[in-house]
């Protein structure tokens, strides 16, 4: 096997997918946003309660690939209990890690968890699965009302 | 079995025919390249990417036009493409060939050419769930514009048709049925001869979708008796951007024109025209001649081979890549149609379509994942997508034992 590939399914990306943290409905959730990809069908819903512009709780719910799952799962972990402006300021480092943006020191000093995505690089087509949570729960942050399509 | 397979192995020598397609001789990420995605679109031999030079390189001219050496030679080599059409199919005239950009078109051309004429509100138009989104789309949109009614004939778990409520849904309102030949998903070939003879008891046209059907079964147009057919010159060895509506005569003759521009017209007056004759009404504007002259050399590659033989190996290799999916624990495989061709769609546990097909690419092999353009199927069968393998004759025995091997290793490797 590929050692590019074998960096992108690296075990945490594949044992998120497996069992996926904070998964299921989030019930009073004050900002609850979709994400699809209509190419592959992923379709995600982010749930969130923020309060005093932190976020208190985070779920999601939906199905996609393995790549798609583990990091919606990452993503909950990662912003749970951070205020929104540092939600957001991994928003921006997980979008710069999966296309290849930052520099290995970079990403190993602030990124934690999502690190594992930087395999995602190597495949542009695999960027808008890794990035589809991310892309939802961000405009949920951002107060937008519609659903997020990759497509659009 | 095992003497049914030497036999056809003569007949189609997979080994030999690779020979005859360049771009199957080839590494992809380190491993021979296993090409599984024919109903998608199929590879090219020499002889059909060599009628594209030789056309280019020699006879290059617009058709129909010049009175010079090339545009009559051009001309020649597009008239000739339509007559081996007519003839593959078992057309009586190679007036009732029109080209087209591909079947998406054709089915497009009908909507709106005969469709617009003599479909009216509260019509109706059979369709079928399994219909791939180029039979469906066009008469969404007709019967939007026109105030028609859509209705379908549902599908089985078998992925075949349900013909239980077939002739309540028929009415005297019923316009046109339109449905696939074979299912781009299920691999299903339908009992078209039934479909047919059923629809013209009640004086009802049909139209074929024939996209995966004509590279993969021999035709016979007037065996069938289909009003209207559709399929695509890629599917079938040929360049991209060229396809075929076939229709009886006359329904071309009382269909209004497609587009408008040169060449469909007869005489043109500042407020009118008169319309060319069939098929030239229909093909507004310069062709895909090369593209023509190309799915002409296909016809040939394929007549060398016999389409009974491609059939029939065809066949094998598809119970025998049935037979070892079977046995993969968590394996399933979607349609069981008694009579279907060499489209594979399937999952494997909980792996989803998307890794699978990536793991897949990384040891050579291309598999189509996705919803393939039949949402309708996958609503049904309430997934979002499922991998494809669809098989073409260049395919061999051998490709199918170190895919299915492959399958394994990837249901390892996604540990579920």
């Amino acid at each position: 096997m590929n050692p590019e590939f074998k960096e992108l399914y690296q075990e945490i990306i594949l044992e998120h997918n497996r069992s996926p943290r904070n998964f299921g409905v989030l019930e009073n959730a004050t900002h609850v946003m979709e994400g699809r990809n209509p190419l592959c069908g992923d379709q995600y819903k982010i749930y969130m309660i923020i309060e005093d512009d932190i976020i208190k709780d985070v779920r999601f719910e939906g199905s996609g690939c393995a790549i798609s799952k583990a990091s919606a799962s990452v993503m909950t972990t990662v912003v749970k209990g951070k205020p929104k402006t540092e939600a957001e300021r991994y928003f921006t480092l997980f979008h710069k890690i999966v296309t290849g943006e930052t520099d290995e020191e970079e990403t190993f000093e602030s990124a934690g968890k999502i690190a594992a995505f930087a395999g995602v690089a190597e495949f542009p087509v695999r960027v808008k699965c890794a990035s589809l949570a991310w892309h939802t729960m961000h405009n949920a942050l951002q107060g937008n009302k519609t659903s997020v399509s990759t497509e659009e | 079995m095992e003497t049914d397979m030497q036999s056809s192995k003569q007949t189609i020598d997979a080994a030999k025919i690779r020979r005859d397609f360049p771009v199957l001789n080839q590494q992809v990420h380190g491993k021979p390249l296993v090409y599984f995605d024919n109903g998608a679109t199929t590879q090219k031999p020499i002889a059909v990417i060599k009628a594209l030079t030789r056309y280019y390189e020699n006879d290059n001219a617009n058709v129909h036009r010049g009175i010079h050496q090339l545009s009559e030679r051009a001309t020649n080599g597009f008239e000739t493409a339509r007559k081996k059409v007519a003839a593959f199919i078992g057309a009586k005239s190679e007036r009732q060939i029109i080209f087209t950009r591909g079947t998406t078109e054709s089915i497009n051309l009908v909507a709106a050419a005969w469709g617009r004429k003599f479909v009216s509100e509260g019509d109706e138009i059979i369709l079928t769930e399994m219909e791939h989104h180029s039979n469906l789309i066009p008469w969404q949109l007709l019967a939007q514009e026109k105030g028609a009614v859509l209705k379908y004939l549902s599908i089985t778990e078998e992925g075949t048709l349900d013909f239980t409520g077939f002739e309540s849904i028929l009415s005297n309102r019923t316009k046109l049925i339109a449905v696939t030949h074979m299912s781009n998903v299920f691999g299903t070939i339908n009992p078209i001869k039934k479909i047919i003879r059923l629809a013209h008891d009640r004086g009802i046209p049909v139209l074929l979708d024939a996209a995966q059907s004509v590279p993969h079964l021999p035709i016979d147009v007037e065996h069938l008796d289909c009003d209207f057919l559709a399929f695509s010159g890629h599917k079938m060895l040929a360049p991209t951007g060229i396809g075929v509506l076939y229709a009886k005569r006359s329904r071309l003759e009382n269909m209004d024109p497609y587009q408008g521009g040169g060449e469909m017209i007869s005489s043109v007056w500042h407020d009118k025209s008169t319309w060319n004759e069939i098929p030239h009404k229909f093909e507004a504007g310069t062709p895909h001649i090369a593209g023509a002259i190309g799915l002409g050399a296909a016809i040939d590659y394929l007549n060398t081979l016999g389409m009974e033989n491609i059939t029939h190996y065809e066949q094998e290799l598809t119970t025998f890549a049935l037979d070892k999916m079977m046995r993969i624990p968590n394996m399933k495989i979607y349609g069981n149609a008694p009579e279907r061709g060499g489209a594979i769609s399937f999952n494997i546990g909980n792996v989803h379509p998307h890794d699978l097909s990536h793991f897949l690419d990384q040891q050579g092999i291309a598999v189509r994942a996705g919803h393939h353009c039949a949402q309708l199927i996958m609503r049904k069968f309430d997934i979002a997508a499922t991998t494809r393998a669809s098989f073409y004759f260049y395919n061999t025995f051998e490709e199918i034992d170190y895919f299915v091997e492959q399958l394994t290793e990837a249901q390892r490797f996604f540990d579920y």
